[in-house]
């Protein structure tokens, strides 16, 4: 990869050793180990405030964007991403980031997801093809391939979400993480989604945060729970759901939590 | 906090009624054999009649079951807890039927003399509502230590009901007069078999509801 950084380690998609977060003087993700495979959904679920969107965060260096403090390491593809050298633009372009609110740009759907081809100095000649395959990826072509020079923000919060994860996959990462990203869709568009999201495993490696239990159980592959800060459990995911380990776990997705 | 309150009270009734269904079932297969034993037709009459009851809570509380599911999510302990009450009612209903299966047959055979004294069908009869009341006891406490043994008491069973057979096999040979008297304790022996095997397949799901794991007793 294209980042620089250390000798390669023990490899696994994603890694975080004795990982550490803190906003001032919250510590707000502690001492998380945890690996992550290639080509798996694997969903961050707990109860707000439990560190699992620092965490996800942290996987791309956002949190540093907050002024947050980390220690301990993320590696991805065996390389730590914290290491002074990492070149933190080619990480992130690497690394794809959906957010919860859809966020286009406020542009047509043809330079959205032209932009980051275009930022990172691809010509102009190549982006016809690069924004057709991108739309197709995020499933969003048919729909709108006759109005893609109209703007973004006249499209439907589901399009405009998948419009998104379009603009993610333009750049051509390597790992999609997605912040709670049906939040703010409605049931048809939430399904939409989620049936996006298991076809683009076979190419990416996805990393979901949801508060949604129920999504988390349909989509993922592994389930990690977060609380206070620190992983409880983490499994497949239908040992998480069938018959998880940790009473903390147990309560949690039983609702007993409170 | 208490949360889900309406979610847990019905939790709470669903395993309550499963418990009242199990009960039911378990004195149903006890009448069976006590109207054998003591020629009494009315028991066994009145033990067909109140099998409809049995057969009413299945309905009600596989609807239960479909409505926590359709409408809680739930998850974990509880869903394994509505997957097992969802299977075990269903041997429940199958032992209550089994019991009336016998009752009719005692309703045909009673007050005559039966083609041999009852010594092994009794036992057998002890044996499988020992199994059923450890059942209803685990599912109550989570407490599976009394399961635990139930492929040798089962085996126990099959062992009374081939011993019966034979001795049943070897008086009609001996006098095909008692064919027909014979034949019918030959049926209510292995009817007495099945409901043991009911018994183990709801152990196993108990087991399961309580470990998670999936093990086969038979």
């Amino acid at each position: 990869m294209g980042w620089g950084g250390e000798s390669r380690e023990e490899m696994s998609k994603i890694e975080t050793r004795g990982l550490n977060v803190y906003y001032g003087a919250v510590h707000a993700l502690k001492e998380v180990t945890m690996k992550i495979d290639a080509n798996k959904i694997t969903a961050l679920i707990g109860p707000s405030g439990c560190g699992k969107t620092t965490f996800l965060r942290a996987l791309n260096r956002m949190n540093e964007l907050r002024g947050a403090q980390t220690n301990g390491k993320v590696l991805i593809d065996g390389i730590n991403i914290y290491n002074v050298e990492v070149d933190v633009i080619q990480l992130r372009k690497k690394i794809g980031m959906v957010f919860q609110q859809p966020n286009p740009f406020p542009m047509s759907i043809y330079d959205n997801v032209a932009y980051g081809p275009r930022l990172h100095g691809q010509r102009n000649s190549t982006l016809d093809e690069i924004v057709e395959v991108s739309l197709k990826k995020a499933a969003l072509w048919d729909e709108i391939k006759e109005r893609l020079y109209e703007n973004a923000l006249g499209f439907s919060g589901g399009q405009q979400q998948r419009l998104c994860i379009a603009r993610a996959l333009a750049v051509n990462p390597d790992i999609i993480l997605f912040d709670e990203p049906c939040s703010a869709l409605d049931p048809v568009s939430t399904a939409r989604i989620e049936e996006l999201l298991t076809e683009l495993k076979r190419d990416y490696t996805i990393v979901i945060v949801t508060h949604n239990m129920q999504q988390a159980a349909r989509v993922s592959d592994c389930t990690a729970f977060f609380l206070m800060g620190e992983l409880i459990e983490y499994d497949k995911t239908s040992k998480i759901f069938e018959r998880p380990k940790d009473r903390r776990t147990e309560d949690y997705i039983t609702g007993r939590f409170g | 906090m208490k949360v889900r309150k309406e979610y847990l009270e019905a939790l709470e009734k669903l395993k309550t009624d499963v418990l009242t269904m199990g009960e039911l079932a378990k004195i149903a297969a006890k009448n069976a054999i006590d109207a054998l034993v003591n020629h009494d037709k009315e028991l066994a009459a009145r033990l067909l009649e109140e099998n409809s009851v049995i057969d009413r809570m299945e309905f009600e509380i596989e609807n239960q079951c479909m409505k926590l599911l359709a409408l809680q999510q739930p998850m974990a302990i509880d869903l394994r807890t509505i997957g097992t009450c969802m299977k075990i009612i269903t041997d429940f209903d199958r032992i209550s039927d089994l019991a009336g299966d016998i009752a009719v047959i005692v309703l045909k055979i009673a007050g005559e003399p039966y083609a041999k004294p009852l010594i092994d069908i009794p036992r057998i009869s002890e044996i499988s509502q020992g199994m059923i009341a450890d059942c209803l006891e685990a599912f109550a406490s989570h407490r599976i230590e009394k399961l635990e043994d139930f492929s040798a008491r089962d085996d126990l069973v099959d062992g009374l009901v081939g011993q019966i057979q034979r001795e049943l096999l070897a008086i009609m040979i001996e006098n095909p007069r008692v064919i027909t008297s014979a034949s019918h304790l030959l049926y209510i022996a292995l009817y007495q078999e099945r409901i043991a095997d009911h018994a183990c397949n709801i152990a196993s799901r108990i087991i399961y509801m309580v470990t998670g794991e999936r093990r086969k007793l038979e």
